[in-house]
């Protein structure tokens, strides 16, 4: 591919003198920051927020489903009023509970907390660019995150608990107020916060699409972006297409809720009364919603996908393996995610023949997900490989994203779903190749760029620390779950006393087990927190490039101020995949390093890279 | 009991402090530059890679040996076998795939741990490499996609004629069944007569619907096709009976439906899984508000005699509730159906 030039001239020479004037108020700098980095840091400490909320909340259910005689009086200070008299859980407090967690740890965290750091601090950073291309419009996506985020947490207190119906809120138990007490008023918050945290999704998406194409440097090639770039643009185009679908079908809802509409409702008969709704169809919420529900799992998983080929890249010493074939299966995973959404409604009633045309969709997009899990393993082979804490999330997400999407195989193929769907098989599958495996995403791409996040270095023993315990702690969690699922016990189920007669003793041992496990991780993670905060201040200093990587993010002082780079941006001669290149005596080649200057290692193929 | 936990944290929290200390002045102390790659503590993370993987594999097959009576069910109808032949042939493939990748991941990790003197091999695409691992997939993929659908297709194509007719109403957090009686014809029904006594909404103004009745447990014959009509009357709950491998949500405003032929009593399930409490229960699999984890209906299966047997002892819905339908014949005496005997 031919080199591309961009239009970025005029506004590099208007932003070259842009480091000179510091003086910014600490609103301006701190608050209403209109720094692509700062941004991402606000982004992540909300999305951190979040993550310690949700993880709160599942270990207060683990211990419900885990030890179910417990008497958590002892708690009343903080939970006193989502007790039974006995000091249980009261059942509809169970249901908030997932419900709160799921939409939290999906969204909150994993699609705000992920991309919006990680987009944000990187896509100018990496491609050579002065900010984003609105500053304004990135600012305002914080902002109605944020917002979201209050109504979001305030919705947990109010008067008849949060949204109960599942983070997938299907009505009509999500429409009405007498199926659940959930559905009141906390469901109508549960509304009002996505819809502040899709037009965050969107104000930020657009954004990185327009900051992707348009401000690329001098020389940075579409084809010479590395993969992180390429999965945040995808991530960002799927964030456009699909989201818009959610606001739709929550307004919708909205209608049916409160002006007597009946889009989804009809023939219902509830708390003594027949309702006059009629001729809606429950079905469409449940389209509507896994339109956006299908994509919106890649846009959980694609940035972390690309923060580790990054990773894997740098610290095994090589190139990533296959680097076209890695843009292109991102590609078909996003376009694909668009054709498969009917494979979580098999069972809901729909025409058997649409099931039949979902299965072959759903098994086509495990294709390239199958590429990008060879590609990785390929580029371990025969690097040089240094097991940073950012490595190691790196090689934890691969082996997650194969075993979770492994059992994705089953429940794609419709009539084996027939059994497993709603079951806790679902609940192992969905938490190993989207939850862990995005969250070591996450946590792979702090300890990354950490040293250019915040100038200094993290303790590594305490990342070595915090990664062997989640990871096994991950697997004890959520592996034990396919056999519950297997045995056929439902999820969203408050208490298996009651389940089929004799079933009951099956299972105790294990699901305390699995409830230990999630206590004990969901403490380690306090390590982590704790070396984040503490290295934040008093970290040892970082160097430059830290890693020896190639990207020019690593071009810029340690810390970065406004603009970025203080002189001129550098211009990209090259891929960034040049490790360990045969002839060049150092093991890596940055990205703005010239061709001319290494003749001895190049290549006959240098040029089309 | 708190005590004990209190000093377990607290003990687990000072030797992470102190790890975190010594390494961190260590470090310093020995000057050594923040990211040096020579980190002595490389093997022991290649190591210990390789280790966790050969303890969980382990512990992997150990487990699903010895338990595998408790969670691989027994199957109670005429398809689960061979939902469960293809459900086993998935798991051998994933399963080995996922031991091979496994492997050959942690291996590489320890095998290619940083060396200084190595250098790593510049290695950045083998084409005939991607096809392959892209081809192989995707044919397998087609192998396992066909079989499925062609089962699907079976399973959720139209039930045999013959078929044993129930409607099954979910509500808030209950079954309902309905018979058609000895004219083998369900009455109509509309949500808008729901009241108390008559749950699922008999129109009693068709009168096929007068030898309907409502039993308080679902029986079926072992070795007839039953086809279960589902409805809910509030909000969707899902028909879920795990040893028939058979699943079907049932929708407010849309009607719903799905079969299987029993293979196994309950007396013989009582024998095979040595519990004489056994029974066959619809268990509600989706999210219906506060009892769901408690919504369920017992369903048994029998032999076909009794099952006749127990079909012709039932009274009809309105013989129950004479009372009822009285004043439903009062209230609605134009248009009402009368039983014409
Ligand atoms: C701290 C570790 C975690 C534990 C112990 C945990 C545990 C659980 C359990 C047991 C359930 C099922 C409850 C039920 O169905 O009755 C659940 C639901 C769920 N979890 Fe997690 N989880 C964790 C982390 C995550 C993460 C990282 C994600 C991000 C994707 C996530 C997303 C969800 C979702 C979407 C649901 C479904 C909620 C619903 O049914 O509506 N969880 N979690
Ligand atoms: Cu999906
Ligand atoms: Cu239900």
């Amino acid at each position: 591919m031919e080199i591309t030039k961009t239009s970025t001239k005029p506004k590099v020479q208007e932003h070259d003198h842009h480091d000179d004037h510091h003086d910014q108020s600490f609103i301006t700098k701190y608050i209403f920051s209109e720094d692509h980095k700062m941004i991402a840091k606000q982004f992540l400490i909300t999305g951190i927020f979040w993550a310690i909320v949700g993880g709160a909340m599942s270990s207060l259910f683990r211990i419900q489903l885990g030890f179910p005689d417990m008497d958590l009086t002892a708690l009343s200070p903080i939970i006193g009023n989502w007790l039974t008299p006995q000091g249980k859980i009261d059942p509809e407090v169970y249901l908030a509970l997932i419900t709160m967690h799921g939409t939290i740890m999906v969204f909150f965290v994993l699609t705000a907390g992920l991309s919006g750091t990680f987009s944000n601090f990187l896509i100018p950073l990496q491609i050579g660019a002065r900010d984003m291309a609105s500053g304004f419009m990135n600012m305002l996506s914080y902002w109605f995150f944020f917002l979201s985020s209050i109504v979001m947490f305030v919705s947990i207190f109010v008067e008849g608990g949060p949204a109960s119906g599942g983070w997938t809120i299907y009505p009509p138990l999500s429409a009405l107020p007498q199926a659940v007490s959930g559905s009141g008023m906390g469901m109508t918050l549960w509304l009002v916060s996505m819809a502040l945290f899709i037009v965050s999704a969107l104000l930020g998406s657009l954004n990185y699409i327009t900051t992707v194409i348009n401000l690329r440097t001098e020389g940075m090639t579409f084809f010479r972006m590395p993969l992180t770039i390429w999965a945040f643009l995808v991530t960002a185009i799927l964030g456009v297409l699909s989201f818009p679908v959610l606001l739709s079908a929550a307004l919708l809802l909205i209608m049916d809720r409160s002006f007597g509409t009946s889009f989804y409702l009809s023939d219902i008969y509830i708390a003594g009364e027949a309702l006059s709704n009629q001729g809606g169809s429950a079905i469409l919420f449940q389209h509507l919603f896994w339109f956006l529900g299908h994509p919106e799992v890649y846009i959980v998983i694609l940035p972390s996908l690309g923060i580790t080929s990054e990773i894997i890249a740098t610290c095994s010493r090589k190139p990533i393996f296959g680097y076209r074939a890695m843009v292109y299966s991102i590609f078909g995973i996003g376009v694909l995610s668009f054709v498969v959404w009917a494979h979580h409604m098999f069972i809901s009633g729909m025409n058997p023949f649409l099931g039949s045309v979902f299965t072959i969709l759903t098994l086509i997009i495990a294709v390239p997900s199958a590429v990008k899990a060879f590609n990785y393993i390929a580029t371990l082979w025969r690097g040089n490989i240094v097991f940073t804490p950012a490595m190691l999330f790196s090689i934890g997400l691969v082996s997650f994203f194969i075993s979770g999407g492994l059992t994705g195989l089953f429940l794609g193929n419709s009539v084996v779903d027939i059994n497993l769907h709603d079951t806790y098989f679902v609940v192992a599958h969905f938490h190993i190749v989207m939850g862990s495996a995005s969250f070591f995403g996450l946590f792979a791409g702090v300890y990354h760029w950490f040293p250019k996040m915040f100038g200094r270095m993290m303790n590594r023993t305490l990342g070595y620390f915090h990664f062997w315990v989640t990871f096994i702690g991950a697997y004890l969690v959520f592996f034990p779950l396919h056999y519950i699922g297997i045995a056929g016990f439902p999820r969203r189920y408050y208490s298996f006393t009651n389940f089929e007669t004799g079933r009951i003793e099956s299972f105790i041992d294990l699901n305390t087990f699995v409830s230990f496990a999630a206590i004990i991780t969901f403490i380690a993670q306090f390590v982590f927190l704790f070396n984040f905060f503490y290295s934040m201040y008093r970290g040892r200093k970082a160097p430059k490039n830290p890693w020896n990587s190639n990207t020019i993010e690593w071009t810029t002082p340690r810390e970065p101020g406004h603009g970025n780079w203080p002189g001129a941006i550098p211009k990209v001669e090259r891929w960034p995949y040049d490790y360990s290149k045969p002839g060049s005596d150092k093991d890596y080649i940055p990205q703005h390093i010239p061709l001319s200057k290494t003749p001895e290692s190049n290549m006959p193929e240098d040029s089309s890279r | 009991m708190n005590l004990i936990i209190g000093i377990i944290l607290f003990l687990s929290l000072a030797v992470v402090f102190l790890l975190f200390r010594s390494t961190e002045i260590l470090s310093v102390a020995k000057k050594k530059i923040a990211t040096s790659f020579e980190d002595s503590n490389n093997s022991f993370n290649a190591i210990s890679g390789v280790v966790f993987m050969f303890l969980s594999f382990a512990v992997i097959f150990w487990y699903s040996y010895d338990q595998f009576e408790n969670y691989f069910l027994p199957m109670a109808s005429k398809h689960a076998p061979e939902v469960e032949l293809l459900f086993w042939v998935t798991m051998a493939v994933t399963f080995t795939v996922f031991i091979i990748t496994q492997v050959v991941m942690f291996y590489f990790g320890y095998r290619y741990r940083y060396k200084k003197e190595r250098k790593a091999y510049f290695y950045p695409e083998n084409h005939k490499l991607e096809i392959v691992w892209t081809v192989i997939p995707a044919i397998v993929l087609v192998g396992l996609i066909g079989w499925g659908l062609v089962k699907w297709n079976n399973i959720m194509g139209p039930p045999p004629k013959d078929a044993v007719v129930i409607e099954i109403m979910g509500y808030q957090f209950a079954w309902a069944s309905r018979y058609p009686g000895p004219d083998n014809e369900l009455g109509d029904a509309n949500y808008k007569l729901i009241d108390v006594d008559n749950i699922v909404g008999i129109d009693f103004t068709d009168s096929s619907s007068l030898d309907d009745f409502m039993p308080r447990e679902i029986h079926i014959p072992k070795g007839k096709p039953v086809l279960f009509k589902i409805k809910a009357r509030d909000v969707i709950h899902s028909v879920y009976l795990p040893y028939m491998r058979s699943q079907m949500n049932a929708v407010p405003g849309m009607p719903t439906q799905m079969w299987f032929i029993p293979t196994k009593t309950t007396a013989e399930m009582r024998e095979e899984t040595g519990n004489e409490n056994f029974n066959f229960e619809i268990v509600c699999n989706k999210i219906c508000g506060r009892a769901h984890f408690s919504m369920k209906h017992t369903v048994i299966v029998e032999e076909e005699w009794e099952y006749i047997k127990w079909k012709n002892e039932q009274k009809s819905w309105i013989e129950k509730n004479p009372d009822y339908y009285a004043n439903f014949v009062k209230n609605n005496s134009t248009d009402v159906a009368v039983l014409n005997d």
